[in-house]
Order: structure tokens, then sequence, then C-alpha cells
């Protein structure tokens, strides 16, 4: 599986004898970037306490750390949208100053962020050099240059895409493939990746490993921040574990371990990531016959049984997240049968399904989870407002009970009920919005993609909530694009693939090499997986 | 809590408009006595029944721009029903005008909600055919002070305990717009609607039905105050309150209301309302020709949307600071 990298880390790393190899190891090379001492300080939180990072050249350099460890203040300092309190940073060993960001990239720092900003109504070539598009003498925009460099950088990172096709007509990866060319286009020596591979599917994340292996080999220096371990250990040369605003460790990754790199960020060991459960199913609750779409699946059915939890897996694009949107009745299925405990029911809007108890807690939180400009208690009752009001007028301590029953279940901390949602963490937002759907009573509860984008430690305890509410009789479907959720919480999955079931998996035939034949396609027997 | 009531919107044009009275009173101390203030707060009326109905429209992210032409068509229709049949009862004439409103609002909100046109086209496009429709069923005439019965001209300018009725129908109004927005499924919906269309919709609300509802309601208030002001300036023709529905707007930004959805109050809308009132009725007694009113109007509404600017920084960066706290 090991990717043939053009020098094995691993072996570079053990040579400590300066003599030995004097020009050819990276590792004793003078670092690109260094960063010491950074201290960073808003109103009441020290984000950063004397932090220091090393970037060395052609190198992946892998930050971890919790959320709320540091990694995005540090990266918002060294792209100069943060100036640090105090602290040095030295590039070629030579002391610099981003008082802008403009100041960051033309010293050749550029990062890609999660949520890569372009324009959907430009062309591609244009996306990748806006702000900085080549001019002609006369001080107009260059476009055959604008083409030609745009052709060369995607060429040079093995895109295959066209310059001249508006953005808007390329899917989610091939737009990281846009961000990244852009981030490219501006010679630039210190790439930041900042959850690279958070929205992209197995086979995307191979090539986007592929393409860091080219820039590597190019000899720029790569900050790589992610919170998946098995592609910290694939591709980082080095790790630098932050802990609450604090350096606690780094260096080659070959010296450290999965568990020892737990244990530094976390200041513990997780022994079991996924909670010990007995799978113990009951009656029947939803069954699904024949589920189609005219464009986006195709024949969906299965059972859902009483305290059972159902994996949806498959890549990126196979039309999980659209089915379940199409069960929760955002969209319209052009055929299909619905059955909620025997009894055949329709479900034409959001609406009927929550009052079927089915609730979809979907994957983009921030868009579709929150309003984050109403109180905790009113997101929490929203959809429950029937209940807690009598003769047409809202009874506002019937709400606060119910939303405090709630969110003290999940452990919700805030300062008080009236807390506007948008003053809370990305974590306590989600609760928030799992609360919601809890005070509805549900019976089936859709999550789609529940740990996306969130840390260890509360990936584990979301792990064991879900495990929690299977224990109680709830049904769960699970929608996961990540193996190790998939095979660690799932009694049974069915793999999508192109908007259709393509299996139904459950005990002995579940492996993570078997989901992804499946979800990909490849046939028995065929190893190239 | 008595921080950020402090900190509010509300309070900070409480402080303005008192700041603003102060301001004149010492130049003209008749200004600030009670029976002038009742004057102004009556004279404003119309602005803030209307600005309560633009503020739910506003919450869901749309906007209303027929309200003024609403208005007009209702009270033409009332007049010119009053000249026919002179014997109607005002009860008659005040339900058959907010029913009148209400429709015209109904449409607005359907071809919002159904055929998900833009609401500003929707009313920019209704607002002409309103004002079409008046000069239609009135051929171009006005109807006269003389031509009205005397109860129907009578009724809003009625003393009722010191204040004209006029006067108690905005405080009935406003009164009842607090208890709706604050305790009615429906009035949560509209900040719901606004603040989060998505989510909204994730949460089984629908976003289309929310908005005709505000349209409604807005067209009611319309309606309503179509009759108040026909019968208030004794007057019908096809122009009254012509441009007004941008007064009201402005009433709502100066009273915090957000343009992008989800953020505002009553008190807002009635506030935002009221420090236009008083500018306007200022004006005159300082001795400042009205047509400044309209560069000072538009001073405040720019000073008001960059104080909301300001505010809506500061609290993102609030979100940050917490995010990036240690858990």
């Amino acid at each position: 599986m090991a990717g043939a990298a053009p020098t094995p880390p691993g072996d570079m790393m053990q040579m400590h004898a300066k003599d030995v190899a004097p020009k050819a190891d990276p590792a004793e090379a003078a670092p690109l970037l260094a960063l010491d001492g950074i201290v960073k300080t808003f109103p009441g939180v020290r984000a950063l306490s004397e932090v220091e990072l090393r970037l060395y050249p052609g190198q992946v350099t892998a930050l971890v750390g919790e959320n709320g460890a540091g990694k995005s203040t540090i990266v918002k300092i060294l792209t100069g949208i943060y100036q640090p309190d105090a602290g040095e940073i030295r590039l070629d060993g030579r002391p610099v100053h981003f008082p802008t960001a403009q100041d960051a990239t033309r010293a050749g720092i550029t990062a890609i962020h999660q949520e890569t900003v372009l324009f959907d109504e430009l062309s591609v070539a244009e996306n990748i050099f806006v702000g900085h598009a080549p001019r002609t003498r006369m001080g107009l925009i260059d476009w055959p240059e604008i083409r030609r460099r745009a052709r060369e950088i995607l060429d040079g990172i093995g895109a295959r895409i066209d310059p001249d096709v508006k953005l808007r007509e390329l899917g989610i990866a091939s737009k990281h493939l846009v961000a990244i060319a852009r981030a490219l286009s501006v010679d630039a020596r210190v790439v930041i990746m900042d959850e690279p591979t958070a929205a992209l599917s197995q086979k995307e994340i191979e090539e986007l490993y592929e393409l860091v292996e080219t820039l590597k080999a190019q000899g720029k220096a790569i900050l790589f921040i992610s919170h998946k371990f098995d592609e910290i250990f694939r591709i980082a040369d080095r790790y630098t574990v932050f802990r609450d605003g604090q350096f606690v460790g780094g260096g080659p990754i070959s010296e450290v371990d999965h568990d020892g790199l737990v244990r530094m960020m976390v200041g513990r060991s997780v022994d079991a990531i996924f909670p010990a459960r007995t799978s113990a199913p009951g009656d029947e609750v939803l069954s699904v016959e024949g589920f189609c779409h005219p464009t986006e699946f195709d024949g969906i059915s299965f059972t859902l049984r009483r305290g059972e939890i159902l994996g949806f897996y498959g890549l990126v694009g196979a039309g999980r997240s659209e089915f379940m949107q199409a069960l929760f009745g955002i969209t319209k299925a052009s055929a299909g049968t619905i059955r909620i405990g025997g009894m055949e029911i329709r479900i034409a809007s959001p609406a009927d399904a929550v009052r079927n108890g089915i609730v979809y807690v979907p994957e983009d939180r921030g868009k579709q989870g929150a309003i984050t400009a109403l109180p905790i208690f009113q997101n929490v009752t929203l959809p429950s407002l029937a209940r807690t009001s009598r003769k047409g007028f809202l009874r506002l301590a019937e709400e606060f009970s119910l939303a405090r029953r709630y969110t003290e279940r999940l452990d919700l901390r805030a300062a008080s009920l009236d807390t506007e949602v948008g003053m809370l963490s990305g974590g306590n937002q989600q609760k928030v919005v799992v609360a919601k759907w809890l005070a509805t009573k549900p019976r089936v509860i859709i999550l789609d993609e529940p740990t996306k984008g969130i840390d260890i430690g509360s990936k584990a305890a979301v792990h064991e909530f879900m495990a929690e509410l299977a224990a109680e009789g709830l049904a769960v479907i699970m929608v996961s694009s990540e193996i190790p959720e998939i095979l660690g919480m799932s009694d049974r999955v069915i793999v999508m693939r192109e908007g259709r079931m393509v299996a139904e998996l459950e005990g002995d035939d579940l492996s993570p090499e078997t989901l992804v034949r499946h979800a990909a396609g490849i046939a028995e027997g065929d190893t190239h997986a | 809590m008595l921080k950020r009531l402090a900190s509010s919107r509300e309070a900070l044009l409480v402080a303005a408009i008192g700041v603003l009275l102060v301001l004149i009173s010492t130049r003209f101390p008749t200004f600030a006595a009670p029976s002038n203030l009742a004057n102004v707060f009556n004279d404003t009326a119309p602005l803030m029944i209307l600005a309560i109905g633009q503020m739910m429209v506003i919450l869901t992210r749309c906007i209303d721009l027929s309200v003024a032409a609403n208005l007009a068509l209702t009270g033409m229709v009332v007049a010119m029903l009053n000249v026919a049949m002179p014997g109607l009862p005002i009860a008659v004439t005040l339900g058959l005008s907010l029913a009148l409103g209400a429709v015209m609002g109904m449409a607005n909100g359907l071809l919002v909600w159904k055929l998900d046109i833009p609401p500003i086209v929707v009313t920019l496009g209704t607002m002409t055919i309103f004002r079409g429709i008046i000069f239609v069923i009135s051929g171009g005439d006005w109807v006269n002070s003389h031509e009205m019965s005397a109860a129907f001209k009578a009724f809003p300018r009625a003393d009722l305990a010191g204040l004209p009725v006029l006067s108690w129908i905005a405080i009935a109004v406003i009164a009842a717009a607090g208890l709706f927005m604050a305790r009615t499924a429906l009035g949560r919906a509209f900040f719901a609607v606004g603040g989060n269309p998505n989510a909204a919709v994730y949460t089984g609300l629908d976003v289309g039905r929310s908005q005709f509802w505000a349209f409604t309601i807005s067209g009611a208030l319309a309606g309503l105050t179509g009759y108040l002001w026909v019968a208030r300036y004794a007057v019908a023709y096809v122009d009254i309150a012509g441009g007004f529905e941008l007064e009201v707007v402005a009433a709502c930004v100066i009273g915090g209301i957000s343009i992008a959805g989800g953020i505002g109050s009553v008190g807002g809308a009635v506030l935002g309302a009221l420090f236009l009132g008083v500018i306007k009725n200022a004006l005159p007694v300082v001795n400042i020709s009205p047509f400044w009113q309209l560069a000072i109007s538009g001073t405040a509404i720019l000073i008001a949307v960059a104080v909301n600017a300001r505010s809506t920084r500061s609290k993102g960066r609030i979100i940050l600071k917490r995010a990036e706290q240690p858990a």
C-alpha cells in the first residue's frame, strides 16, 4: 500500500551522523522556515504560548493537535492574517515580518484552506491567476499567457482540467486541484494544507498524496494539518504536536508511533477508540423499498431495526447524501415506498419526516444545522414548537425546560441557554443541532458524516453517544466516508456506488478491503485497490 | 443581561432620540413638551405601523416595496366606497381595509413562494400595478374632503383618553406584534427562516410559506394604514404616500433590522420610525428647510448601516476567540 516515495523518509531520518551525508540529508539542512517563541493572545485567551515550528524544504511536516490547540492560529500568523505578540519568524535564516497577507504571499508562503475560496463563474485559468494576472506591456491582462501558464501548472500537478472551463462545472475534487494550482501560481516555497482531504473520497485522496509527493520533489516545504492518523503516517516526514496552544513535541515521524502521537495530543492515551457495543437489534422500524430518483439514485431498498446502527459507505458523489435528503423529504423521490413500524407513509417535506419520527443531522452543519442568530433554547425547540405551545402561544418556561433537558444530556457547556448559538464553538453548535433533533423524540436518526472535521477527543465522544442512542432503542443511519468509523460503529453497512446500492455487508464480510472494492467498483481478485 | 440591554441597538436608538430631543429643546423648549411629543408620535403612527410589517418581511430575507402603493390603493377603495355608501359602519371599513391589504400582501407572498421570483422584483412590479389600478378605478380623480362622510374622517382623530385613535391603533399594533414575534411559532419561524434558510428547511420549516405570511401581515398593516391615512388627511388620489415605502425601509434599517435577514425586533422598527419622525417634525421648528430632511434621513441610514456592520464584525471576533479557546 505504501506509496513508493522517491526517498523513503524513514531511512533518511535515521542518518544522524552529519559527516556521512553532509548534503543529502534534509533533516540536517537548515529549515526553510522557522518559528520560535511565538505568542498570540486574544482578549482573555492565550491562543499560542511560545510555540516553535520548523519546515524543511522537500519535506512534509504534519501539524497535529485537537481542536483549539492553536493550529489555525499559527496558520493565520504564517499567512499574515494575524500578527504574533512575541516571537520570531525566520525565512532562510533571516527574520521576516508579514504585516499583511500579501507580504506572506510575496515571501512564497501559500495556504490551501479547508474551505477554499474560489469563484464559480470564472474560468479555471482566471481562478488560478485572479489578483496576480500577468500583464502585457500595455498593462492589460495577458490572456494567452494566463492560459499557457495555467495549463503548465495544471500539467505540473497532473490535473487533467481544461483551463477554459468554468469552475462551477467542476466537481469538488477538481476544484481542490484548482485551489492547489492557484497556490502554486505564486511561486510558493511553503505550502500549507489545512485538512486537504476532508471533503475528498478515497480515490481523490490517493491522487492528492501523489501531488504532495510531486511538490516534495520540487523542494517545497509542506505544512500538513490533518486529523487523520493514517494519512499523517502515510505522507508526513516530520511531525509537530500542539496542545492547548503549546508546543508539545516534534521530530521525524519515524521516531513516533500511533499511540505516542495520540498521547502527545491529548495528554493521555486513547485505548479503545470505538465504544464496545453489544448489538441486539429489536423490531423493524423503517423499511425502504425501491427508492428511486430521476438523476441521483436508483433502487434503494433496506430495512432498519430498533437499536441498530446502519452504515452507508461510498465515495463522495455516490449518492448517499442525496438519498438521505430524499428520505427526509428535502428532495422528491420518483418512486419507492417508506414504511415506519409497518405503516406505509408519504414524505413530501421535512415536516412530514419529522412528524413520522425521522430526523436528519446534515453534513454541512454550518450551513444547514443551527440558526446562529437565535439563542440556544430557541434552536433546540424549533422543530418541537407545537409541543411547547398552548392555544397557539409559546410557553417560554416549557421551552427552557425542554432545551435544558437535552442540552444537559449532551453535556453542552454554555453560560446560559439564552446565549446566541453563533457565540458557541463548532463542537457545541453541533451539540445544539443534535439536541434539537433528540428533543423531537425521533425513531430514526440519520447522521451524515457525524465526525467530519472534529478532533479525536470529540470524535470518541460522538461515537460513545451514538452507541448510547442505539442502546436506548433509536435506529441510527450513519453516512460516513471514514472506513475505521464505518467498521467500528456499524452493525451493518450498505455500500453505494454511482447512485446504486452495490453491497450490503455484515459481520465477517466487513473489512476495509471489501468496502473499498465495492465502493470503487473493483472486481474480486483485482489487487489494484 | 443588564450589559446586553445597555449595548443593544434599541438602547442606542433611545439614547440617540433623547440626545436629539435635548438638542432641539435647548433652543425650542416647547418641542419636548408632552403635548408636542404626543403629536410627533401621532404623526409617526403610520410609519410605525408600516415599519412593523416591513420588519417581518425583512426578517425573512425579503423586502416589500409595494406597501405605499398598497396603502394608496386601499385608501382609494375605502374612500370611494364611503362616497358611494356614506352610512357604512367604520368597523366594516376597518375590516375591509385590513382584508384588502392582506389580499395584496398575499399576492406578493404567493409570487415569492410559488414562483420563486426575487421579492424586490415582485414588489417593484406589484407596486406599479397597484398604483395603476388606483388610476383605473378613480379615473385619475381625487376624492376630496367634502365628499367623505364626517364619521369616516373623524375616526382616526377621535380623542380617547387624551390620545387620538390613530395613536391608539399604533400602540395596539406594537403590542400585538411584540406578542406575536415573541410568543408564536410563526413569529419564531420568521427569525429562523431569515437567519439560516438552509437550516430552516432541514428543521422542517417551510421557508416560502413563512415568507408568504410575512407579506400577508405587511400587506394587512399597509391596508389598515391606507384607511387611516386617507381619513386623516381627508383626501385620496393616485399618488398619496408616493415614495413612502423607502421611508419605511429606512426606519427598519435605522432600527437595526438586518437587511440580510434574521435579526431585528419590533422595538427597533418602532424606534427607527420615531427617530425619523422626530427629525421630520423638528426641522420646521428649528427653521431648516424640509428638503434637508432627505439628506438627514440619508445620513441617519448610512450611520445606522455602519453601526450595524461594526457590531457584526466585533461579534465575529468573539466567535473566533471562543473557537480558539482551549476546550
